[in-house]
Protein backbone atom coordinates (compact mmCIF):
# COMPACT_ATOMS: atom_id res chain seq x y z
CA UNK A 1 0.00 0.00 0.00
CA UNK A 2 1.53 3.31 -1.03
CA UNK A 3 1.74 6.12 1.45
CA UNK A 4 -0.91 8.15 -0.36
CA UNK A 5 -3.44 5.34 0.05
CA UNK A 6 -2.98 4.89 3.76
CA UNK A 7 -6.18 5.20 5.74
CA UNK A 8 -6.13 7.70 8.56
CA UNK A 9 -6.13 4.86 11.05
CA UNK A 10 -3.02 3.40 9.39
CA UNK A 11 -1.31 6.78 8.95
CA UNK A 12 -1.72 7.78 12.58
CA UNK A 13 -0.70 4.34 13.78
CA UNK A 14 2.49 4.66 11.77
CA UNK A 15 3.06 8.21 13.02
CA UNK A 16 2.60 7.34 16.69
CA UNK A 17 3.64 3.70 16.96
CA UNK A 18 5.74 2.89 13.89
CA UNK A 19 5.58 -0.69 12.64
CA UNK A 20 2.79 -3.02 13.60
CA UNK A 21 3.39 -6.42 15.16
CA UNK A 22 0.09 -7.64 13.72
CA UNK A 23 -1.34 -7.50 10.23
CA UNK A 24 -4.45 -5.75 8.91
CA UNK A 25 -7.23 -5.39 9.85
CA UNK A 26 -5.93 -4.79 13.39
CA UNK A 27 -2.60 -3.03 13.91
CA UNK A 28 -0.87 -3.18 17.27
CA UNK A 29 2.44 -2.00 18.57
CA UNK A 30 4.27 -0.41 21.47
CA UNK A 31 5.84 3.03 21.45
CA UNK A 32 7.00 5.69 23.94
CA UNK A 33 4.40 8.07 25.34
CA UNK A 34 4.87 10.55 28.15
CA UNK A 35 7.86 8.75 29.63
CA UNK A 36 6.08 5.40 29.49
CA UNK A 37 5.61 2.76 26.82
CA UNK A 38 2.09 2.67 25.45
CA UNK A 39 0.23 -0.02 23.53
CA UNK A 40 -1.34 1.36 20.33
CA UNK A 41 -4.18 -0.26 18.39
CA UNK A 42 -5.86 0.67 15.13
CA UNK A 43 -8.42 -0.87 12.78
CA UNK A 44 -7.48 -0.45 9.12
CA UNK A 45 -8.88 -1.54 5.74
CA UNK A 46 -8.16 -5.17 4.86
CA UNK A 47 -8.92 -5.70 1.17
CA UNK A 48 -8.11 -9.42 1.44
CA UNK A 49 -10.39 -10.12 4.41
CA UNK A 50 -12.17 -13.48 4.15
CA UNK A 51 -15.45 -11.74 4.85
CA UNK A 52 -16.32 -9.58 1.83
CA UNK A 53 -18.48 -7.20 3.85
CA UNK A 54 -15.57 -6.38 6.14
CA UNK A 55 -12.76 -5.24 3.84
CA UNK A 56 -12.98 -1.53 4.62
CA UNK A 57 -12.21 0.31 7.87
CA UNK A 58 -15.19 -1.30 9.57
CA UNK A 59 -15.46 -3.55 12.60
CA UNK A 60 -16.54 -7.00 11.52
CA UNK A 61 -16.13 -10.49 12.93
CA UNK A 62 -12.35 -10.76 12.61
CA UNK A 63 -11.77 -7.13 13.57
CA UNK A 64 -13.74 -7.56 16.80
CA UNK A 65 -12.10 -10.79 17.87
CA UNK A 66 -8.59 -9.69 16.80
CA UNK A 67 -8.93 -6.44 18.70
CA UNK A 68 -9.92 -8.47 21.74
CA UNK A 69 -6.89 -10.73 21.22
CA UNK A 70 -4.47 -7.81 20.78
CA UNK A 71 -5.74 -5.87 23.80
CA UNK A 72 -5.79 -8.97 25.99
CA UNK A 73 -2.23 -9.82 24.89
CA UNK A 74 -1.19 -6.35 26.06
CA UNK A 75 -2.91 -6.90 29.41
CA UNK A 76 -1.22 -10.28 29.77
CA UNK A 77 2.23 -8.85 29.03
CA UNK A 78 1.85 -6.40 31.90
CA UNK A 79 0.25 -8.80 34.34
CA UNK A 80 3.42 -10.22 35.83
CA UNK A 81 5.36 -6.96 36.01
CA UNK A 82 2.72 -5.04 37.91
CA UNK A 83 3.07 -2.08 35.56
CA UNK A 84 -0.11 -1.11 33.78
CA UNK A 85 1.00 0.50 30.57
CA UNK A 86 -1.33 2.89 28.78
CA UNK A 87 -3.45 1.81 25.84
CA UNK A 88 -4.26 4.10 22.93
CA UNK A 89 -7.07 3.23 20.52
CA UNK A 90 -6.62 5.10 17.25
CA UNK A 91 -10.17 5.45 15.97
CA UNK A 92 -11.02 5.62 12.26
CA UNK A 93 -13.97 3.26 11.88
CA UNK A 94 -16.86 4.15 9.63
CA UNK A 95 -19.29 1.46 10.83
CA UNK A 96 -19.74 -2.09 11.93
CA UNK A 97 -19.82 -4.60 9.05
CA UNK A 98 -23.30 -5.06 7.64
CA UNK A 99 -23.83 -8.56 6.29
CA UNK A 100 -25.79 -11.80 6.39
CA UNK A 101 -22.78 -13.87 7.48
CA UNK A 102 -21.79 -11.29 10.04
CA UNK A 103 -25.16 -11.61 11.78
CA UNK A 104 -25.15 -15.39 11.48
CA UNK A 105 -21.70 -15.76 13.04
CA UNK A 106 -22.36 -13.32 15.84
CA UNK A 107 -20.84 -9.95 14.97
CA UNK A 108 -22.58 -8.67 18.11
CA UNK A 109 -20.43 -11.05 20.15
CA UNK A 110 -17.24 -10.18 18.25
CA UNK A 111 -17.79 -6.47 18.94
CA UNK A 112 -18.71 -7.24 22.55
CA UNK A 113 -15.43 -9.15 22.93
CA UNK A 114 -13.56 -5.98 21.95
CA UNK A 115 -15.68 -3.91 24.36
CA UNK A 116 -14.88 -6.43 27.08
CA UNK A 117 -11.14 -6.38 26.38
CA UNK A 118 -10.90 -2.58 26.55
CA UNK A 119 -13.13 -2.44 29.66
CA UNK A 120 -11.09 -5.21 31.28
CA UNK A 121 -7.89 -3.27 30.54
CA UNK A 122 -9.35 -0.11 32.10
CA UNK A 123 -10.63 -2.02 35.12
CA UNK A 124 -7.18 -3.59 35.55
CA UNK A 125 -5.60 -0.14 35.78
CA UNK A 126 -4.40 0.47 32.24
CA UNK A 127 -5.17 4.06 31.27
CA UNK A 128 -7.18 3.71 28.06
CA UNK A 129 -7.30 6.71 25.70
CA UNK A 130 -9.27 6.94 22.46
CA UNK A 131 -7.80 9.18 19.76
CA UNK A 132 -10.41 9.93 17.09
CA UNK A 133 -8.75 10.69 13.73
CA UNK A 134 -11.67 9.79 11.43
CA UNK A 135 -15.24 8.60 11.80
CA UNK A 136 -16.11 6.94 15.13
CA UNK A 137 -19.42 5.46 14.24
CA UNK A 138 -22.00 3.58 16.21
CA UNK A 139 -21.22 -0.04 17.08
CA UNK A 140 -17.73 0.27 15.64
CA UNK A 141 -16.88 3.01 18.15
CA UNK A 142 -18.46 1.02 20.98
CA UNK A 143 -16.06 -1.81 20.10
CA UNK A 144 -13.01 0.36 19.54
CA UNK A 145 -12.57 3.40 21.75
CA UNK A 146 -15.75 4.09 23.69
CA UNK A 147 -14.58 2.19 26.79
CA UNK A 148 -11.68 4.60 27.20
CA UNK A 149 -10.97 6.61 30.36
CA UNK A 150 -10.45 9.62 28.10
CA UNK A 151 -11.50 10.54 24.57
CA UNK A 152 -9.72 13.10 22.39
CA UNK A 153 -10.29 13.96 18.74
CA UNK A 154 -8.68 15.84 15.90
CA UNK A 155 -10.67 18.91 14.92
CA UNK A 156 -10.56 18.06 11.23
CA UNK A 157 -12.98 17.37 8.38
CA UNK A 158 -14.16 13.77 8.58
CA UNK A 159 -13.86 13.24 12.32
CA UNK A 160 -17.25 12.54 13.84
CA UNK A 161 -19.06 10.48 16.42
CA UNK A 162 -22.55 9.28 15.76
CA UNK A 163 -25.03 6.46 16.25
CA UNK A 164 -25.92 6.17 12.59
CA UNK A 165 -24.50 7.38 9.27
CA UNK A 166 -26.08 10.61 8.13
CA UNK A 167 -27.74 9.25 5.01
CA UNK A 168 -29.21 6.25 6.81
CA UNK A 169 -30.38 8.40 9.73
CA UNK A 170 -32.11 10.73 7.29
CA UNK A 171 -33.92 7.77 5.68
CA UNK A 172 -34.97 6.22 8.96
CA UNK A 173 -36.22 9.47 10.51
CA UNK A 174 -37.77 10.53 7.17
CA UNK A 175 -35.82 13.75 7.03
CA UNK A 176 -33.47 15.24 4.47
CA UNK A 177 -29.76 15.39 5.25
CA UNK A 178 -30.12 19.18 5.35
CA UNK A 179 -32.98 18.95 7.86
CA UNK A 180 -30.89 16.58 9.95
CA UNK A 181 -28.02 19.07 9.98
CA UNK A 182 -30.39 21.85 10.98
CA UNK A 183 -31.75 19.71 13.82
CA UNK A 184 -28.21 19.10 15.04
CA UNK A 185 -27.83 22.85 15.49
CA UNK A 186 -30.48 22.90 18.21
CA UNK A 187 -30.48 19.35 19.54
CA UNK A 188 -26.96 18.68 20.69
CA UNK A 189 -26.94 14.85 20.75
CA UNK A 190 -28.27 14.77 17.17
CA UNK A 191 -25.34 16.73 15.77
CA UNK A 192 -22.52 15.14 13.80
CA UNK A 193 -19.93 17.77 14.71
CA UNK A 194 -17.12 17.08 17.14
CA UNK A 195 -17.81 20.43 18.81
CA UNK A 196 -21.30 19.21 19.71
CA UNK A 197 -19.94 15.90 20.93
CA UNK A 198 -17.69 17.95 23.22
CA UNK A 199 -20.74 19.79 24.56
CA UNK A 200 -22.02 16.46 25.91
CA UNK A 201 -18.99 16.23 28.18
CA UNK A 202 -17.81 13.14 26.35
CA UNK A 203 -14.76 14.67 24.69
CA UNK A 204 -11.76 15.52 26.84
CA UNK A 205 -9.95 17.53 24.21
CA UNK A 206 -10.51 18.72 20.68
CA UNK A 207 -7.10 19.02 19.04
CA UNK A 208 -7.05 21.94 16.65
CA UNK A 209 -4.72 22.81 13.83
CA UNK A 210 -3.74 19.30 12.81
CA UNK A 211 -3.95 17.97 9.25
CA UNK A 212 -5.60 14.58 9.78
CA UNK A 213 -4.49 13.24 6.38
CA UNK A 214 -0.96 14.62 6.11
CA UNK A 215 0.29 15.70 9.52
CA UNK A 216 3.75 17.21 9.78
CA UNK A 217 6.22 16.33 12.52
CA UNK A 218 5.18 19.23 14.75
CA UNK A 219 1.51 18.24 14.50
CA UNK A 220 2.28 14.62 15.36
CA UNK A 221 4.31 15.83 18.32
CA UNK A 222 1.39 17.99 19.43
CA UNK A 223 -0.97 14.98 19.34
CA UNK A 224 1.57 12.96 21.31
CA UNK A 225 1.69 15.80 23.83
CA UNK A 226 -2.10 15.78 24.22
CA UNK A 227 -2.10 12.01 24.72
CA UNK A 228 0.61 12.37 27.40
CA UNK A 229 -1.43 15.00 29.22
CA UNK A 230 -4.52 12.80 29.17
CA UNK A 231 -2.44 9.89 30.38
CA UNK A 232 -1.26 11.96 33.33
CA UNK A 233 -4.81 13.00 34.04
CA UNK A 234 -5.95 9.36 34.20
CA UNK A 235 -3.03 8.40 36.43
CA UNK A 236 -3.71 11.33 38.77
CA UNK A 237 -7.42 10.58 38.86
CA UNK A 238 -6.87 6.94 39.81
CA UNK A 239 -10.45 5.85 39.17
CA UNK A 240 -10.96 3.05 36.71
CA UNK A 241 -14.61 3.60 35.81
CA UNK A 242 -16.31 6.08 33.46
CA UNK A 243 -17.63 8.43 36.17
CA UNK A 244 -15.34 11.19 34.85
CA UNK A 245 -17.68 11.59 31.86
CA UNK A 246 -20.42 13.11 34.01
CA UNK A 247 -18.28 15.64 35.82
CA UNK A 248 -17.39 18.39 33.37
CA UNK A 249 -19.28 21.66 33.10
CA UNK A 250 -20.53 20.54 29.71
CA UNK A 251 -21.93 17.34 31.21
CA UNK A 252 -23.61 19.24 34.04
CA UNK A 253 -25.44 21.20 31.39
CA UNK A 254 -26.19 18.74 28.60
CA UNK A 255 -26.26 15.49 30.56
CA UNK A 256 -28.25 16.82 33.47
CA UNK A 257 -30.78 13.99 33.06
CA UNK A 258 -28.04 11.33 33.24
CA UNK A 259 -26.82 12.87 36.49
CA UNK A 260 -30.32 13.29 37.90
CA UNK A 261 -31.24 9.66 37.15
CA UNK A 262 -28.18 8.44 39.04
CA UNK A 263 -28.77 10.76 41.99
CA UNK A 264 -32.40 9.85 42.47
CA UNK A 265 -31.99 6.15 41.80
CA UNK A 266 -29.32 6.06 44.51
CA UNK A 267 -31.75 7.75 46.92
CA UNK A 268 -34.39 5.12 46.26
CA UNK A 269 -32.05 2.15 46.03
CA UNK A 270 -32.44 0.96 49.59
CA UNK A 271 -35.99 0.85 50.91
CA UNK A 272 -36.61 3.36 53.70
CA UNK B 1 -69.49 -25.53 26.57
CA UNK B 2 -70.04 -25.01 30.24
CA UNK B 3 -70.69 -28.66 31.00
CA UNK B 4 -67.67 -29.68 28.99
CA UNK B 5 -65.47 -27.24 30.89
CA UNK B 6 -66.60 -28.43 34.28
CA UNK B 7 -66.50 -32.08 33.34
CA UNK B 8 -62.82 -31.91 32.45
CA UNK B 9 -59.95 -30.95 34.71
CA UNK B 10 -58.98 -27.34 34.24
CA UNK B 11 -56.28 -27.07 31.56
CA UNK B 12 -52.85 -25.92 32.73
CA UNK B 13 -52.81 -22.24 31.93
CA UNK B 14 -49.57 -20.87 30.68
CA UNK B 15 -49.06 -17.21 31.26
CA UNK B 16 -47.40 -15.59 28.26
CA UNK B 17 -44.28 -13.65 29.17
CA UNK B 18 -44.10 -11.95 25.79
CA UNK B 19 -47.52 -10.39 26.18
CA UNK B 20 -46.63 -8.75 29.50
CA UNK B 21 -45.57 -5.11 29.56
CA UNK B 22 -42.15 -4.38 31.07
CA UNK B 23 -43.48 -3.65 34.56
CA UNK B 24 -45.31 -6.99 34.76
CA UNK B 25 -42.32 -8.84 33.37
CA UNK B 26 -40.14 -7.42 36.13
CA UNK B 27 -42.76 -8.25 38.74
CA UNK B 28 -43.10 -11.82 37.51
CA UNK B 29 -39.34 -12.47 37.78
CA UNK B 30 -39.09 -11.27 41.37
CA UNK B 31 -40.28 -13.32 44.36
CA UNK B 32 -43.98 -12.78 44.98
CA UNK B 33 -44.72 -9.59 46.88
CA UNK B 34 -41.18 -8.20 46.72
CA UNK B 35 -41.49 -5.96 43.64
CA UNK B 36 -40.58 -2.34 44.38
CA UNK B 37 -40.20 0.06 41.48
CA UNK B 38 -37.49 2.74 41.51
CA UNK B 39 -37.83 5.95 39.53
CA UNK B 40 -41.36 5.00 38.58
CA UNK B 41 -43.81 7.02 36.49
CA UNK B 42 -44.65 9.29 39.46
CA UNK B 43 -41.04 10.42 39.65
CA UNK B 44 -41.56 11.72 36.13
CA UNK B 45 -38.01 11.73 34.87
CA UNK B 46 -38.66 12.06 31.17
CA UNK B 47 -36.54 12.49 28.10
CA UNK B 48 -35.38 16.10 27.81
CA UNK B 49 -34.82 15.63 24.07
CA UNK B 50 -38.06 14.20 22.70
CA UNK B 51 -40.29 17.27 23.37
CA UNK B 52 -37.84 19.40 21.37
CA UNK B 53 -38.71 17.20 18.41
CA UNK B 54 -42.45 17.09 18.93
CA UNK B 55 -42.43 13.53 20.31
CA UNK B 56 -44.65 12.77 23.31
CA UNK B 57 -42.74 11.56 26.37
CA UNK B 58 -43.53 8.69 28.68
CA UNK B 59 -43.16 9.21 32.44
CA UNK B 60 -40.81 6.23 32.83
CA UNK B 61 -39.05 6.78 29.48
CA UNK B 62 -39.81 3.18 28.56
CA UNK B 63 -37.67 1.55 31.21
CA UNK B 64 -38.72 -0.05 34.50
CA UNK B 65 -36.21 -0.55 37.32
CA UNK B 66 -37.43 -2.82 40.09
CA UNK B 67 -35.85 -4.14 43.25
CA UNK B 68 -36.95 -7.22 45.11
CA UNK B 69 -35.59 -10.68 45.68
CA UNK B 70 -34.94 -13.70 43.48
CA UNK B 71 -34.90 -16.95 45.44
CA UNK B 72 -34.68 -14.82 48.55
CA UNK B 73 -31.55 -12.98 47.38
CA UNK B 74 -31.54 -9.21 46.78
CA UNK B 75 -32.08 -8.47 43.11
CA UNK B 76 -32.61 -5.69 40.62
CA UNK B 77 -34.44 -6.04 37.33
CA UNK B 78 -34.13 -3.55 34.46
CA UNK B 79 -36.95 -4.10 31.98
CA UNK B 80 -37.18 -2.25 28.68
CA UNK B 81 -40.71 -1.45 27.48
CA UNK B 82 -40.98 -2.23 23.77
CA UNK B 83 -44.28 -0.35 23.47
CA UNK B 84 -42.53 3.01 23.94
CA UNK B 85 -40.40 4.06 20.95
CA UNK B 86 -39.63 0.44 20.10
CA UNK B 87 -37.67 -0.02 23.31
CA UNK B 88 -35.07 2.38 21.99
CA UNK B 89 -32.38 3.60 24.37
CA UNK B 90 -32.47 7.29 25.18
CA UNK B 91 -30.49 9.28 27.73
CA UNK B 92 -32.96 8.60 30.56
CA UNK B 93 -33.96 5.00 29.84
CA UNK B 94 -30.34 4.01 29.27
CA UNK B 95 -29.08 5.90 32.31
CA UNK B 96 -31.66 4.10 34.43
CA UNK B 97 -30.19 0.76 33.37
CA UNK B 98 -26.58 1.94 33.76
CA UNK B 99 -27.29 3.49 37.18
CA UNK B 100 -29.07 0.35 38.43
CA UNK B 101 -26.12 -1.80 37.39
CA UNK B 102 -23.63 0.69 38.90
CA UNK B 103 -25.49 0.60 42.23
CA UNK B 104 -25.57 -3.19 42.14
CA UNK B 105 -21.81 -3.07 41.56
CA UNK B 106 -21.35 -0.70 44.50
CA UNK B 107 -23.25 -3.10 46.75
CA UNK B 108 -21.34 -6.12 45.45
CA UNK B 109 -18.02 -4.35 46.11
CA UNK B 110 -19.21 -3.85 49.69
CA UNK B 111 -19.86 -7.56 49.95
CA UNK B 112 -23.62 -7.29 49.49
CA UNK B 113 -24.47 -9.33 46.44
CA UNK B 114 -27.33 -8.04 44.26
CA UNK B 115 -28.59 -10.25 41.44
CA UNK B 116 -28.97 -8.20 38.24
CA UNK B 117 -31.37 -9.10 35.42
CA UNK B 118 -31.77 -7.12 32.20
CA UNK B 119 -34.85 -7.67 30.04
CA UNK B 120 -33.75 -6.65 26.55
CA UNK B 121 -36.44 -5.52 24.17
CA UNK B 122 -34.82 -2.90 22.03
CA UNK B 123 -33.80 -1.81 18.58
CA UNK B 124 -30.79 -0.02 20.08
CA UNK B 125 -30.07 3.70 20.17
CA UNK B 126 -33.05 6.06 20.08
CA UNK B 127 -32.18 8.11 17.03
CA UNK B 128 -33.77 11.29 18.41
CA UNK B 129 -31.15 11.17 21.18
CA UNK B 130 -28.48 9.68 18.97
CA UNK B 131 -25.12 10.40 20.60
CA UNK B 132 -26.44 10.24 24.14
CA UNK B 133 -28.10 6.90 23.41
CA UNK B 134 -24.74 5.60 22.21
CA UNK B 135 -22.94 7.07 25.23
CA UNK B 136 -25.26 5.48 27.78
CA UNK B 137 -25.00 2.13 26.01
CA UNK B 138 -21.20 2.32 26.47
CA UNK B 139 -21.86 3.01 30.16
CA UNK B 140 -24.25 0.04 30.43
CA UNK B 141 -21.58 -2.16 28.86
CA UNK B 142 -18.90 -0.89 31.25
CA UNK B 143 -21.16 -1.65 34.20
CA UNK B 144 -21.95 -5.19 33.01
CA UNK B 145 -18.26 -6.04 32.57
CA UNK B 146 -17.40 -4.73 36.04
CA UNK B 147 -20.42 -6.31 37.73
CA UNK B 148 -20.23 -9.81 36.33
CA UNK B 149 -17.01 -10.51 38.21
CA UNK B 150 -19.07 -10.50 41.39
CA UNK B 151 -22.36 -12.00 40.32
CA UNK B 152 -23.80 -13.40 37.09
CA UNK B 153 -25.53 -10.75 34.99
CA UNK B 154 -28.53 -12.47 33.44
CA UNK B 155 -30.10 -11.21 30.22
CA UNK B 156 -33.49 -12.19 28.86
CA UNK B 157 -34.60 -11.68 25.26
CA UNK B 158 -38.24 -12.69 25.11
CA UNK B 159 -39.52 -10.86 22.03
CA UNK B 160 -41.24 -9.63 20.04
CA UNK B 161 -38.94 -6.69 19.35
CA UNK B 162 -35.74 -8.61 20.06
CA UNK B 163 -32.37 -7.06 20.85
CA UNK B 164 -30.38 -5.08 18.31
CA UNK B 165 -27.78 -2.37 17.83
CA UNK B 166 -25.41 -1.47 20.63
CA UNK B 167 -27.65 -3.28 23.09
CA UNK B 168 -26.92 -6.58 21.34
CA UNK B 169 -23.34 -6.09 22.51
CA UNK B 170 -24.63 -5.49 26.04
CA UNK B 171 -26.60 -8.73 25.79
CA UNK B 172 -23.51 -10.56 24.56
CA UNK B 173 -21.62 -9.34 27.64
CA UNK B 174 -24.15 -10.95 29.99
CA UNK B 175 -23.08 -14.06 31.89
CA UNK B 176 -26.14 -15.96 30.75
CA UNK B 177 -28.74 -15.27 28.09
CA UNK B 178 -32.26 -16.68 28.33
CA UNK B 179 -34.21 -16.49 25.06
CA UNK B 180 -37.50 -17.62 23.60
CA UNK B 181 -38.03 -18.78 20.03
CA UNK B 182 -39.56 -15.39 19.39
CA UNK B 183 -36.58 -13.47 20.77
CA UNK B 184 -34.20 -12.32 18.06
CA UNK B 185 -30.62 -11.24 18.73
CA UNK B 186 -28.47 -9.42 16.21
CA UNK B 187 -26.32 -6.34 15.83
CA UNK B 188 -27.90 -5.03 12.66
CA UNK B 189 -31.59 -5.58 12.12
CA UNK B 190 -32.64 -7.30 8.88
CA UNK B 191 -33.94 -4.03 7.44
CA UNK B 192 -30.61 -2.33 8.12
CA UNK B 193 -28.70 -5.14 6.40
CA UNK B 194 -30.98 -4.98 3.40
CA UNK B 195 -30.60 -1.22 3.23
CA UNK B 196 -26.82 -1.18 3.65
CA UNK B 197 -25.86 -4.30 1.73
CA UNK B 198 -28.71 -4.79 -0.73
CA UNK B 199 -31.57 -7.24 -1.03
CA UNK B 200 -29.27 -9.92 -2.45
CA UNK B 201 -27.46 -9.95 0.90
CA UNK B 202 -30.66 -10.35 2.89
CA UNK B 203 -34.34 -9.97 2.02
CA UNK B 204 -35.74 -8.53 5.25
CA UNK B 205 -39.26 -9.54 4.25
CA UNK B 206 -38.26 -13.23 4.16
CA UNK B 207 -39.28 -13.80 7.75
CA UNK B 208 -38.48 -17.48 7.84
CA UNK B 209 -34.91 -16.81 6.74
CA UNK B 210 -34.57 -14.07 9.33
CA UNK B 211 -35.77 -16.32 12.18
CA UNK B 212 -33.40 -19.06 11.06
CA UNK B 213 -30.59 -16.53 11.12
CA UNK B 214 -31.04 -14.66 14.40
CA UNK B 215 -33.99 -16.29 16.20
CA UNK B 216 -33.71 -17.61 19.75
CA UNK B 217 -33.67 -21.25 18.69
CA UNK B 218 -30.71 -20.75 16.35
CA UNK B 219 -28.86 -18.57 18.87
CA UNK B 220 -29.20 -21.29 21.50
CA UNK B 221 -28.26 -24.10 19.11
CA UNK B 222 -25.09 -22.23 18.20
CA UNK B 223 -24.24 -21.43 21.85
CA UNK B 224 -24.61 -17.68 21.35
CA UNK B 225 -27.40 -17.90 23.93
CA UNK B 226 -27.64 -20.29 26.86
CA UNK B 227 -31.22 -21.30 27.57
CA UNK B 228 -34.19 -21.59 25.23
CA UNK B 229 -37.51 -21.36 27.02
CA UNK B 230 -41.16 -21.39 26.01
CA UNK B 231 -43.14 -18.19 26.14
CA UNK B 232 -44.22 -18.99 29.68
CA UNK B 233 -43.65 -16.73 32.68
CA UNK B 234 -42.91 -19.72 34.94
CA UNK B 235 -40.35 -21.08 32.49
CA UNK B 236 -38.59 -17.71 32.18
CA UNK B 237 -38.51 -17.33 35.95
CA UNK B 238 -37.11 -20.84 36.39
CA UNK B 239 -34.41 -20.25 33.77
CA UNK B 240 -33.33 -16.98 35.42
CA UNK B 241 -33.13 -18.63 38.84
CA UNK B 242 -31.18 -21.53 37.47
CA UNK B 243 -28.72 -19.13 35.81
CA UNK B 244 -27.98 -17.50 39.17
CA UNK B 245 -27.55 -20.91 40.75
CA UNK B 246 -24.81 -21.70 38.24
CA UNK B 247 -22.75 -18.79 39.55
CA UNK B 248 -20.21 -16.72 37.68
CA UNK B 249 -18.90 -18.71 34.68
CA UNK B 250 -15.19 -19.62 34.61
CA UNK B 251 -14.87 -17.69 31.36
CA UNK B 252 -17.54 -15.46 29.91
CA UNK B 253 -18.32 -15.87 26.23
CA UNK B 254 -16.62 -12.56 25.38
CA UNK B 255 -13.47 -13.71 27.19
CA UNK B 256 -13.13 -16.89 25.13
CA UNK B 257 -11.20 -15.13 22.41
CA UNK B 258 -9.11 -18.05 21.16
CA UNK B 259 -12.13 -20.36 21.11
CA UNK B 260 -14.04 -18.02 18.85
CA UNK B 261 -11.07 -17.09 16.66
CA UNK B 262 -10.59 -20.81 16.13
CA UNK B 263 -14.25 -21.33 15.29
CA UNK B 264 -14.18 -18.44 12.87
CA UNK B 265 -11.09 -19.89 11.19
CA UNK B 266 -12.95 -23.19 10.70
CA UNK B 267 -15.84 -21.46 8.93
CA UNK B 268 -15.89 -21.20 5.17
CA UNK B 269 -17.49 -17.80 4.51
CA UNK B 270 -18.62 -18.88 1.06
CA UNK B 271 -20.44 -22.00 2.17
CA UNK B 272 -21.61 -21.28 5.70
CA UNK B 273 -25.32 -21.63 6.48
CA UNK B 274 -27.27 -21.35 9.74
CA UNK B 275 -27.51 -25.17 9.68
CA UNK B 276 -23.90 -26.16 9.03
CA UNK B 277 -22.61 -23.43 11.33
CA UNK B 278 -23.93 -25.56 14.20
CA UNK B 279 -21.17 -28.11 13.56
CA UNK B 280 -18.60 -25.53 14.64
CA UNK B 281 -20.59 -23.29 16.98
CA UNK B 282 -22.26 -25.39 19.68
CA UNK B 283 -22.42 -25.98 23.41
CA UNK B 284 -20.37 -29.17 23.19
CA UNK B 285 -17.22 -27.47 21.91
CA UNK B 286 -17.88 -24.56 24.25
CA UNK B 287 -17.95 -26.84 27.29
CA UNK B 288 -14.76 -28.55 26.23
CA UNK B 289 -12.99 -25.25 25.83
CA UNK B 290 -14.24 -24.02 29.19
CA UNK B 291 -12.71 -27.08 30.79
CA UNK B 292 -9.42 -26.40 29.02
CA UNK B 293 -9.33 -22.85 30.27
CA UNK B 294 -10.19 -23.96 33.79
Amino acid sequence: MSDAQLSRGARWFQALAGDSSTQAPVLSGDAPLGGETAHFFSVVPDPANRFPRATDNVVGLEQGWRLARAVRDAIARDEASGTRRPIVAIVDVKSQAYGYREEMLGIHLACAAAVDAYAAARDAGHPVIALIVGPAMSGAFLAHGYQGNRIVALDAPGTMVHAMGKEAAARVTRRTVEALDALGETIVPMSYSMASFAKLGLLDQLIEGVDADAPDAAQIERVRQVLSEQLRSVRDDGRRNLAHRLESEAAQKNRAASIEVRRRLAEQWDAV
Amino acid sequence: MNTLATAQPAPMLRESFIEMPARERARSLLDAGTFRELLGPFDKIESPWLPLQGVVCQADDGCVIARGTIDGEPAVVAAIESAFQGGSIGEVSGSKIAAALELALRDCERGKIVRPVVLFETGGVRLQEANLGLAVIAEIQAAIVALRRHVPVVGVIAGMVGCFGGMSLAAALCSYLVVTKQGRLGMNGPEVIEQEAGIDELDASDRRRVWQLIGGEQRTATALADTLVDDDADAVRAAVRSAFEQGVPAAHRTEQVDVFLDRLARIDPAGVTPENMRDVFNHRTQNESRKEQA
